[in-house]
């Protein structure tokens, strides 16, 4: 077991999108995985978002869209993070997210876009090394 | 039903095939169901065709719900459709019309689906983006601008606020000169299955069906050719769940509807026969047909016996397919439309009356012409190069199909005594049983291509390190500020004392047992809007929020 405390993630949905699959299922195995997670559920406005991020003391913000809205929520979201003097909370971002916009997001900020079909060893295995070298 | 013959073969048979390896892949379907090696008439323990299969358009329904199926008629070809303002989705509903669809199939945007108007703050980023915003009568007669809605038959997606944008419907075809009993058509209607899975309901679970049983009872006595719900498996499906739990959850959210207006005092022969269904059509072809026909079955038996339904109308169960958007993959998106089309495949050798497929490129976007095109044409290619369209029920008889159809018919009847031992629908809902149900079934499925005990073409085998991304459909920033504007500009328009009297209306209604729909057919002509509407009624319903579990 490790010695420090697990990740603490706070998962959401933003926006109107009830899409709540993808967001279920990486809960379930960032859980397993031993990260501390925290579902916020679904139509999450940006603002209740990031009280949430504050509030637990999370070190990483997982938002979930599959509606489109991407490109007017996510900014908002982390403009709200720099706001609140969250700015060192990891933002992920998954669900449908075309191409031409993951350039987009990572340049406002966010430090992965997980697509569909992808692995969810593979999110494990980008948060974990990320979250040992922040608790060292 | 026979037996197998010559036992000495099938001994054979059995040595060679069990020490015969097997590959790395294990023999289950989709939903993790281990197949037999081989299905022989020893599968079909007590099948008796007289009964078990019957005659197509015969008791029951196995086999499909006419007696002449495709030969006659093929199923309606129609793609679901909607993007930006009412007006681009005007334009696309003709092209669709104009490259050989037969019927249109309505998508709304979030807000609208969600009961917000577009200058809604809740609505920023969203309007039009999914589907077409529709604020008020005037959107709905724009969308269906110059469409003869007489001949065209129209299927509408919306949930929560089915009811107001079928009195827009009803109201716009009624200024259009179209008599209410030449309307075809479905609307979507389904709560029960967004408690389940999609997560579009405003209000809690009983005020919601009474709204879908109020539109059930005003289309059967007033609008008699069109399907007042569209009980639907669809969304089930894509949220995660098994083949049998779509199935079986979908006919139990039927049966829940038929009870609450048999409850009101209808003669369930008054109205079962416009309960209409929608399942998905995903990747393992046996399953869903399994699925299909099990389902034709297990709807058959309980009108006719537990609901006494007299006419055979109420027995058939008539169902749209689309197949499985959640089964489409970002990673060589051209690969999809292979996919798409044994999925149509499915739902055609099932006996689907009507069929969406999918787009190859909607796990990046909304369809662009191209894309939707050829999802058209596989369409198409089925009907009319294929030959499955010749006869009736093609596989009937086969060992398989005919196991699989049992097998389903079982865990079917497995989940209604589940549902009825945790004290009915409602009841279920409150203690998040379908809820868990499917996103243990979502996570399983997830494990399972993650171990690569289930491969998926380009995601996790045959990858492409050069892929070239597709043109997609991009939704313009200008449609949310021409929609908004355009609504402002209405709102500013209109009598507000007439406005205000017919929300006040529709609150007086909503409090009692009466139906819904004359208050808000006038509620649509004084151009109210959706979210005037949807607030009225949460006034006297409530909102709900109980989705937050996993």
């Amino acid at each position: 077991m490790p010695d420090f405390p697990p990740a603490r993630i706070v998962l959401a949905k933003v926006g109107l999108d009830g899409h709540d699959r993808g967001i279920k299922v990486v809960a379930r195995a960032l859980r397993d995985a031993g990260l501390h997670v925290i579902y916020a559920g679904l139509w999450q406005t940006p603002e209740a978002v990031v009280r949430t991020v504050a509030d637990e003391d999370a070190d990483w913000l997982g938002l979930s869209l599959l509606s489109g809205a991407h490109m007017t929520l996510v900014p908002r979201v982390l403009q709200l993070l720099r706001e609140a003097g969250l700015k060192d909370v990891g933002v992920l971002v998954g669900g449908i997210i075309p191409e031409v916009d993951v350039p987009k997001l990572m340049d406002m900020g966010v430090a992965r876009v997980f697509g569909p079909g992808t692995a969810m060893a593979d999110i494990v295995a980008f948060l974990r090394p990320r979250s040992e070298s922040t608790h060292a | 039903m026979a037996t197998v013959t010559d036992p000495a073969a099938l001994e054979r048979w059995e040595k060679e095939n069990a020490a015969a390896p097997l590959r790395e892949q294990p023999p289950t379907t989709v939903s993790s169901v281990p197949i037999e090696a081989l299905y022989t008439p020893e599968s079909l323990d007590g099948f008796d065709p007289d009964i078990d299969l019957g005659f197509p358009g015969q008791y029951p329904y196995t086999r499909g719900v006419h007696a002449s199926m495709y030969r006659s008629r093929l199923w309606t070809m129609r793609q679901f459709a909607g993007f930006g303002t009412p007006r681009q989705t005007n334009e696309r509903f003709k092209f669709l019309l104009s490259k050989g669809q037969t019927g249109l199939s309505t998508a709304f945007d979030l807000p609208t689906l969600m009961g917000l108007d577009s200058d809604d703050p809740r609505s920023l980023g969203e309007v039009g983006r999914l589907g077409v915003a529709v604020d008020t009568l005037d959107d709905m007669r724009e969308l269906f601008d110059r469409i003869d809605l007489a001949e065209v038959s129209v299927s509408m997606t919306i949930n929560a606020p089915a009811i107001i944008v079928m009195a827009f419907f009803l109201a716009n075809a009624q200024d259009q000169g179209v008599d209410w009993k030449k309307l075809r058509g479905t609307i979507q209607n389904d709560i029960l299955k967004e408690f389940h899975a999609q997560n579009e309901f405003v209000y809690p679970p009983e005020p919601s069906v009474r709204l879908v049983c109020d539109v059930i009872e005003f289309c059967a006595k007033q609008v008699p050719q069109w399907n007042g719900v569209s009980i639907s498996g669809y969304h089930i499906r894509e949220a995660g769940s098994t083949a049998a739990q779509e199935l079986a959850f979908t006919l139990a959210d039927g049966f829940h509807y038929v009870d609450i207006c048999v409850a009101r005092g209808m003669d369930v022969d008054s109205f079962a026969g416009r309960l209409s269904f929608f399942f998905n059509a995903h990747n393992d072809i046996f399953e869903e047909l399994g699925k299909y026909r099990a389902a034709r079955v297990l709807w058959a038996e309980t009108l006719r016996n537990k609901y006494g339904a007299k006419k055979e109308a109420s027995w058939k169960l008539r169902f749209h397919a689309q197949t499985a958007g959640c089964s489409l993959q970002d990673k060589q998106p051209q690969v999809n439309l292979m996919r798409v089309a044994y999925q149509a495949l499915a739902a055609v050798l099932g006996g689907c009356q009507s069929l969406h497929t999918n787009s190859m490129d909607e796990t990046l976007a909304l369809p662009s012409e191209h894309a939707v095109t050829l999802a058209l044409r596989t369409q198409q290619v089925l009907a009319y190069e294929t030959g499955v369209t010749n006869t009736v029920d093609p596989l009937g008889g086969s060992y398989f199909v005919e196991a699989m159809t049992k097998q389903m018919q079982q865990e079917g009847r497995k989940y209604f005594e589940r549902i009825e031992e945790l004290g009915g629908m409602i009841e279920a809902i409150e203690k998040g049983f379908f809820r868990r149900e499917i996103a243990d079934a979502a996570f399983v499925y997830q494990r399972d291509v993650d171990a690569r005990r289930k491969l998926i073409v380009g995601v996790n085998a045959f990858q492409e390190s050069d892929e070239k991304p597709l043109d997609t459909l991009v939704v313009g920033e200008a449609v949310e500020k021409e929609q908004v504007d355009q609504l402002r500009l209405r709102k500013s328009q209109r009598d507000t004392a007439a406005v205000r009297k017919c929300l006040d209306d529709v609150k007086r209604v909503a409090a009692t047992k009466q139906n819904l729909m004359p208050a808000l057919l006038e509620a649509a002509r004084a151009r109210c809007t959706v979210g005037e509407l949807v607030n009225a009624m949460a006034d006297v319903f409530g909102r709900y929020d109980g989705a937050a579990k996993w």
